[in-house]
């Protein structure tokens, strides 16, 4: 081991409380994510060099998806497995109210910017929960078929509403976020007022029935690689999905789609470390994260998907595709081009509206 | 000599009386079988009845409640909500109390989210409300009625303190109610308002599609098991790995072939397109509703109707047939009085196995179900792992539950569960 990272490390561990010692560290961990590309990222970014450094042996298990039941199916069986787990923003908020992810102090537990910004200030809003550490910033937009929609391709997120230019099925993720707030604001509410009038019964009435406008022209998806499969097959004419699968399928598979960047959906995902773990393993893991969301790791792993480093002082950083050997930052989702119409998605008002809405629009989806 | 053996009891061989001794014999020959069983026996307790009977007290359990707030609970409970007004100080104060402690152990926002379930906002208001009740002071505070309606006016409306009092027993039947369309309301269970109800027609729709696919699997199936019980050994064989090929393949794979075929730019819609059956601008939809569902899973399914068939099927004696025929019968008469009855047993066991399947079943009609072909199943997974709200998924479980072995006796009643045979 290294001597700074040696102090690093100790200089975690002795904030967390812990007697132990930096030697006093498993030699091996489980890191959980989303597989597939995103994964892909992460090994080459973080993982291999991680274990390059400290020979420490990282075991991937790709149950992202299932992340939030299982860490409290662990937790409440008392045996938890995992040592550092990838979620999206909101998920790391409902483990971190369920207590079963651990509170992280960004100032002493993460790395600070290379010109010596705090990790604090260098993440700034999007340390959304004390639990959380922000990876990457990605966003749900839409991609189309320039073969499939004339000589007007769609510039405006109401041209998913407009079924009379663009006739053809559209994709559309199979729950209540995101698609209430797009069907609000083509009904004539203003950006700003949308969470205001979702938040009333009213509102979300008038959401169901724009929505329900389109209704039987929509074929809904509740994995992020459906879009992507949809548009290669001709299947539907545009749809939504994760910027990420959209370059995938425009840049890597050169399928004729582009993106309709207009309304796009911000959101974050990133790490957070299971509570209730052994000092040894939390030492670990907190080495781990300290190493993993450092300015030039969170750079790098823009290299390999089109996804933005949630540091400000990694845009700058941010350089071409490691094979394709294109420029990225065009296709990141924070590009001040593509980001001239954008929403984050309100953490809050989804925690809070998120079972009663989804009640709703499932009972309308049924019917 | 004679007297007095039949006056005695009936002794063995070492003298003890033989009814005892036979009892002994059973005991241990009891006992032994019990041992030989044991280790499976301890194996489905312990990893499927336990695991099941765990989760299905979740439905009715709700100590959360009265754990974390256990001083507001018993202040509350003197407390009319018809009066329309928020309780006194003293409610409050205890709140304060309870808050202090719950924020300690982090347990405020998980009660948070457990009340955001049967109150909109619930979670972000515990969130909030545990930030700043640290900076309360118990003993030198006056107004705590006025402390928490600053940090939200909610705090001083009606609705929140009902659903606390309302869910404070450490048992309820909310989850149950929740789970069939309906509510605690102030006046006991009430209906749902009809934009939000939605179990008792998923629970609809599960039966009726099961029973459509057990009714195809039949159909289809019957005469698949007929060639192969009386076919030659070598064709038999033969189709029998066809039957079987399936099986070996991923589900995954399967479900996901049904999409390339099915889907308007398939292979079906582009043979019926090219074939001018079926206009390029109206290709028929197939997929992402109630058909496609049915279509895959009767695929998938076929196999457990098959071969229950098949091996009931391959003990009836084609002697039989002749000697119906020999007597006059036509083709059909024979089959239908005398080979079909025989079969029926092969018929029971393999409908009772792809019914109780499919009434389970998940992926398939995640994956090809689209909004009208979903089953009650996709809604109990999203519980689990999306919403955590384990106690209505374990309610929506334990119904499903309690329906097929309610199917199952009225299946007993109506064809009887001996009549049923999986060969021999």
């Amino acid at each position: 081991m290294k001597p700074l990272n040696l102090l690093m490390a100790t200089t975690a561990l002795a904030i967390a409380g812990g007697m132990a010692s930096a030697q006093d560290m498993t030699d091996e961990m489980t890191i959980v994510s989303w597989g597939g590309a995103y994964s892909n990222s992460q090994q080459k970014a973080y993982h291999e060099p991680y274990m390059e450094k400290t020979g420490v042996k990282i075991i991937n298990d790709e149950s992202s998806a299932e992340a939030v039941a299982k860490l409290r199916a662990m937790n409440e069986a008392g045996n938890v497995t995992w040592d550092v787990v990838d979620v999206v923003a909101s998920d790391a908020i409902r483990l971190c109210d369920e207590g079963l992810a651990m509170e992280i102090d960004p100032d002493t537990q993460l790395a600070a910017a290379p010109d010596g910004t705090s990790a604090a200030d260098d993440f700034g809003d999007l340390l959304v929960s004390e639990c959380f550490i922000p990876q990457i910033v990605y966003s749900t937009a839409f991609g189309y078929r320039t073969d499939l929609v004339g000589d007007t391709p769609p510039d405006d997120i109401c041209d998913v509403f407009d079924t009379e230019t663009y006739p053809g099925k559209r994709s559309l993720e199979k729950r209540p976020i995101n698609n209430m707030e797009w069907a609000l604001l083509c009904d004539g509410v203003a950006k700003d007022d949308v969470y205001d009038v979702l938040a009333t019964a009213e509102g979300q009435e008038q959401a169901l029935a724009k929505l329900d406008t389109i209704k039987d022209d929509v074929i809904w998806w509740s994995a992020g690689a459906d879009t992507p499969q949809l548009l290669a097959d001709g299947e539907v004419v545009m749809g939504s999905t994760y910027n990420g699968r959209l370059f995938s399928v425009i840049e890597e598979q050169k399928q004729p789609v582009a993106m309709l960047w207009d309304a796009q959906v911000f959101d974050l995902d990133g790490w957070i470390i299971p509570a209730g773990l052994s000092e040894e393993r939390k030492a670990r893991a907190l080495d781990y994260i300290m190493f993993a969301t450092d300015t030039q790791r969170l750079a790098d792993q823009a290299k390999y998907i089109s996804y933005g480093p949630a540091r400000a002082s990694s845009a700058p950083l941010v350089g071409q595709h490691a094979e394709l050997g294109i420029d990225m930052a065009p296709h990141m989702p924070t590009d001040p081009a593509n980001a001239k119409n954008t929403f984050l998605y309100n953490y809050e008002f989804w925690a809070d509206y998120r079972d009663d809405i989804d009640a709703k629009f499932q009972a309308w989806l049924a019917k | 000599m004679s007297d007095q053996t039949t006056s005695g009891p009936v002794l063995a061989a070492d003298g003890t009386p033989l009814k005892r001794s036979l009892a002994r014999a059973l005991r241990l020959q009891k006992m032994r079988a019990l041992a030989l069983i044991a280790p499976l026996l301890l194996f489905v307790l312990i990893t499927f009845i336990a695991p099941i009977a765990d989760m299905l007290f979740r439905s009715v359990e709700n100590q959360i409640v009265s754990e974390t707030l256990p001083q507001t609970v018993v202040a509350l409970a003197d407390w009319d909500p018809t009066t329309g007004e928020a309780p006194d100080e003293a409610v409050y104060r205890a709140l304060a109390a309870d808050l202090k402690v719950a924020v300690e152990d982090k347990t405020h926002t998980r009660l948070g989210s457990r009340l955001n379930y049967e109150l909109t906002g619930a979670s972000s208001l515990f969130r909030k409300s545990g930030r700043k009740v640290k900076r309360m002071d118990l003993e030198s505070d006056t107004s705590f009625k006025e402390a928490f309606t600053d940090i939200d006016r909610k705090w001083g409306e009606v609705a929140i303190w009902e659903t606390i009092q309302t869910y404070s027993p450490k048992y309820t039947n909310g989850y149950f109610l929740n789970a069939v369309d309906m509510r605690k309301g102030p006046d006991g269970p009430e209906a749902r308002p009809e934009n939000q109800q939605i179990y008792m027609m998923l629970f609809g729709r599960t039966l009726f599609m099961s029973l459509v696919i057990t009714m195809s699997c039949i159909i289809l199936g019957y005469p698949v098991a007929w060639l192969l019980a009386n076919l030659p050994t070598r064709t038999s064989n033969l189709l029998m790995i066809l039957v079987l090929l399936p099986f070996w393949t991923s589900l995954l794979v399967r479900t996901s072939a049904w999409k390339v075929m099915l889907q308007q730019q398939g292979v079906i819609n582009d043979t019926l397109v090219w074939l001018g059956l079926v206009a390029d601008d109206a290709r028929l939809v197939m997929i992402n509703n109630q058909f496609g569902t049915i279509v895959a899973m009767t695929h998938i399914l076929l196999p457990f109707m098959i071969l229950p068939m098949y091996s009931v099927m391959q003990t009836i004696q084609p002697s039989y047939l002749r000697a119906a025929k020999s007597m006059g019968a036509t083709n059909w008469t024979a089959f239908w009085r005398v080979y079909f009855p025989q079969s029926v047993p092969g018929i029971g066991a393999g409908s009772i196995l792809v019914f109780i399947l499919s009434i389970g079943y998940y992926i398939t009609p995640e994956i090809v179900g689209g909004n009208t072909g979903t089953f009650i199943s996709n809604r109990i997974a999203y519980h689990i792992s999306s919403s955590l709200n384990w106690g209505l998924a374990a309610a929506l479980g334990a119904i499903l539950l309690a329906v097929v072995l309610l199917l199952y006796y009225v299946y007993d009643k109506i064809v009887g569960i001996d009549n049923v045979k999986l060969g021999g």
